[in-house]
């Protein structure tokens, strides 16, 4: 386990080396002279060519990925040409934002998902089996936008339980600590403005919880019928043991890989898919951070955005695969 | 046991999300003193709301600011709060751009245009507690000379290289001396990006004042938090006594337009901008809300790129013209609270020529153009469709169908084309669109900020997207630009808007009235044309 855990991690070296050259041709793809770009139709030709100089972009290209590249390895990730702060300052809160609803999504997607997949499973072809994967299809196929604002509509105007959009009641700001809030407002043991957030959590978090929800629970149902349908259950359930402990530990346990493959995709996924969310619920994350970016022709930050955004995906991944060993003995890595 | 894990975690999250729901109820019970003050029960965000006082207005807007320091941006988003951190020498009307005094009390101009001479107001300070005086001014103004073209835009293109200095002639009294005659500039100096800034916090912050903004308005700058707030509070030693009334507004951004309507109807924000049009009848149907229209100092349109195809031919452009039945627009996109283009300014600019009239809607007499112009039989062209709302264009899409169904008419197929948006902005800049949506909201309410800005070919390669060009129009504009003499002026821009209509560039499309909504207890607030408005006497209850 531990000489696989390391090959597992060196073999990160490349994806990581080739995943840094991708975005660093795909950035130098767009057409047109950034420096002119980025100084806009009214620039002089000197300011244009200072600018291409200042950014090296007179140097060969190879001369420039590997200073380009030389800045990752010490932090550097380049400098906003909007707010001309260094992108490693600055990315923090739009990443802490980010991290702390997708989470939320995740477990959320997680816990229903993966639920509604075993009971599905255990009950197939029960009402309970059909209405769930009814729901399953519509949520895979469920328009955020329409989602999102039917959600505001509901729970904020019409009930008026939960706030429509931002991170917190404005008027009563979050000192920010680490910027990740739950932890935030827990620290300063502010309880009324962790429940506030919490409250502001819920919506989004849904919102952006529905796909990967259907997904999570699609699989697991179709894992564990076909687990559960194996010679060791007969078993089991033939030596009298509660049902419920024939599913929750004997038949998940061995259905759970699958599941685990696509939690690990749709995590991933969740980091830098939430534009949508992040839009209509005004969070301010990486998915707008980037769009912003775009919009703005910010070539620097939407590079390093890019990147991180990869580099979580890939360790996700890598956390997953590290996973599989750990939960199912019969999966050696040699 | 190990693999038990898996299960334990799944349990664990769920118990931890049911704790999560109940700690916030229950710990309310005030283990600590400090939570006693602010009560945090379910409605804890309601009734923090009142015990951190109404005196907070929260401002919904579509995009969060580029800068705090006006001078070195062109982004209106960034001008809505700046107007109320700075101030300018002159100040316009409360809702239109007549001059009024601003940090300047008197001002008198040479008989040659070219000596303007200003009485500054005296016992004004900057929120860092320096004064403000001429030696202020003038720093601000060599600030700006000295900068570059891209990093001060607006100074370059109104006063450029045409002050040749700016004198303080004592503690109180400043001239600025031109080489030629600047027609507006008195209300150039009433624009956001022109507000004096502190010189002491300009040394201290050099490349940051763009996020540690001081200047003398009735508001102080407190915090940024990109992409989501701005939150400014009242300024105790403003110099206008009783103002602001407001102790606190937080410019929140909420990008999408329903989104930031369903935040005003369920109490988050107090105040927003980029209604929908279609939103309006709903809001009035709410007896908690209020709407508001910005007067209109903007005009959208379709232009015509002269350079392209059949568009480079004159009668083409005047069939299309023909074709657009602007009413409909206005009807199915603004709720009415638009007025058709004519001319490519709106009415209230000095100026503007009443006696022009628009080609009316007539599909017929569009065909006959077109006959003439040797397209019986109609062409193809791309007809390019704004991505994002703006308020001369609430939905870019929809109203470019509906032109589209308006050529057809005419058997003129348009093919749709949507670019993100800055790309679409570069390419039509770049003269790639046959026809495109675009629009203009003017900076100062001169007739110069719209035809010399959009439609002289000076402006080809920044706002002229269509490449006009006209030597007359060109030599008409150029002399109303250094003509002091505000008739004369006027005569010349009419003569220009006459010149335009028959060339037809664009279809200048609707001047829309912008619409705002707020909490039916705000009162005092007075949207202004050019879209950045002054909140200092706004009230809530």
């Amino acid at each position: 386990m531990f000489s696989y855990t390391i090959k597992r991690v060196l073999s990160l070296v490349p994806v990581l080396l080739g995943l840094s050259l991708i975005v660093f041709f795909m950035i130098r793809a767009i057409p047109g002279d950034p420096a002119q770009i980025i100084l806009g139709q009214l620039a002089t030709k000197e300011a244009v060519e200072e600018l291409t100089k200042q950014l090296g972009l007179d140097q060969p290209w190879y001369i420039q990925y590997f200073t380009y590249l030389g800045g990752l390895l010490t932090g550097d990730l380049g400098e906003s040409i909007k707010t001309k702060t260094a992108i490693s300052q600055e990315i923090w809160p739009y990443l802490a934002a980010t991290i702390e609803l997708s989470f939320c999504a995740i477990v959320i997607a997680i816990v229903i998902g993966v639920n509604a997949g075993i009971i599905s499973a255990w009950y197939q072809n029960s009402w309970f089996d059909y209405i769930a994967m009814v729901l399953a299809l519509i949520g895979v196929s469920m328009p955020i936008f329409w989602l999102g604002l039917m959600e505001q509509w509901v729970f904020a105007i019409n009930l008026d339980w939960l706030p429509t959009s931002g991170r917190e009641e404005v008027r009563n700001p979050v000192t920010s600590i680490t910027n990740i809030y739950m932890i935030d407002t827990l620290l300063q043991g502010r309880m009324d403005q962790f429940w506030d957030v919490v409250k502001h959590l819920i919506l989004p978090a849904f919102a952006l919880a529905t796909i990967p929800m259907a997904i999570i629970a699609r699989i697991t149902r179709s894992s564990m019928l076909e687990v559960m349908r194996s010679d060791f259950i007969r078993t089991a359930r033939a030596k009298g043991l509660r049902m419920f402990w024939v599913v929750y530990k004997h038949s998940l346990k061995n259905a759970i890989i699958p599941v685990l493959t696509i939690i690990g995709l749709q995590t991933g996924l969740l980091l830098g898919g939430a534009i949508l969310t992040e839009t209509i619920f005004s969070w301010p994350g990486m998915g707008r951070y980037i769009y912003d970016a775009i919009n703005a022709r910010d070539y620097p930050v939407i590079q390093s955005g890019i990147l991180i955004i990869a580099f979580i995906f890939v360790m996700i991944n890598l956390v997953v695969d590290l996973l599989y060993a750990a939960i199912d003995p019969r999966i050696k890595y040699n | 046991m190990k693999k038990r894990g898996i299960l334990f975690l799944v349990f664990a999250l769920l118990l931890s999300l049911a704790l999560v729901g109940c700690s916030g109820n229950s710990s309310t019970g005030g283990t600590k003193e400090e939570e006693d003050k602010d009560t945090g029960t379910e409605e804890g965000t309601k009734e923090t709301e009142e015990a951190a006082g109404n005196n907070t207005l929260v401002f919904g807007r579509g995009g969060d600011s580029t800068s705090l320091d006006p001078a070195v941006t062109t982004e209106g988003e960034a001008f809505k709060v700046t107007v109320n951190l700075f101030e300018t020498l002159i100040n316009f009307g409360e809702q239109d751009t007549e001059i009024e005094a601003g940090l300047a009390t008197e001002w008198k101009t040479s008989e040659d245009g070219l000596k303007h001479t200003l009485k500054l107001r005296e016992g004004v300070k900057f929120h860092d507690g320096t004064d403000f005086n001429a030696e202020a001014v003038v720093y601000n103004f060599d600030r700006w000379k000295a900068g570059n073209a891209e990093q001060f835009y607006y100074y370059n293109s109104q006063f450029g290289d045409k002050i040749e200095s700016v004198v303080a002639v004592d503690e109180y009294t400043v001239e600025f001396n031109l080489n030629k005659p600047i027609a507006p500039f008195f209300k150039n100096l009433a624009m956001s990006p022109f507000g004096i800034a502190s010189p002491a916090a300009i040394e201290k912050h050099g490349d940051k004042f763009i996020e540690n903004p001081v200047g003398t308005g009735p508001f102080v700058f407190k915090e940024w938090k990109r992409n989501d707030r701005i939150t400014i509070e009242k300024f105790a030693d403003y110099w206008q006594e009783g103002l602001p009334k407001l102790d606190q507004v937080i410019f929140r951004s909420i990008p999408e337009n329903s989104a930031r309507l369903n935040a005003l109807a369920s109490g988050e924000v107090d105040l927003i901008d980029g209604v929908n049009f279609s939103d309006v009848a709903t809001i009035e149907g709410n007896p908690d809300l209020q709407v508001f229209e910005r007067p209109t100092l903007n005009v959208a349109y379709l232009g015509l790129t002269n350079t392209r195809g059949p568009l480079q031919d004159k009668l083409v452009r005047q069939a299309l013209n023909h074709a657009v039945d602007k009413k409909a627009l206005i009807d199915a996109f603004y709720a009415g609270a638009a007025d058709p283009a004519i001319n490519p300014m709106p009415p209230v600019v000095a100026g503007y020529n009443d006696a022009v009239e628009d080609y009316p809607y007539d599909p017929e007499k569009a065909k006959e153009l077109l006959k003439e112009a040797g397209y019986e039989n109609g062409f193809e062209m791309e007809l390019w469709a704004m991505p994002v709302p703006r308020p001369y264009m609430p939905d870019g899409q929809k109203v470019a169908e509906a032109l589209q169904a308006n050529f057809e008419a005419i058997g003129v197929k348009a093919e749709i084309v949507s670019y993100e948006w800055g790309t679409y902005l570069e390419k039509a800049n770049n003269g790639e669109a046959d026809s495109f949506l675009l629009g203009w909201t003017g900076d100062n309410g001169d007739a110069d900020n719209f035809l010399y800005v959009l439609l002289d070919e000076d402006a080809i390669g920044s706002n002229n997207y269509t490449y006009y060009k006209n030597p007359e129009v060109h030599e008409l504009l150029l002399k109303a630009q250094a003509s002091s003499d505000q008739a004369e002026r006027e005569e010349l821009y009419k003569q220009a808007q006459v010149i335009i209509k028959d060339d037809a560039p664009w279809i200048p499309l609707v001047h829309s009235r912008p619409i705002l909504a707020g909490k039916a207890g705000i009162s005092n607030f007075k949207p202004h044309p050019t879209g950045s408005d002054l909140l200092s006497n706004v009230e809530l209850k």
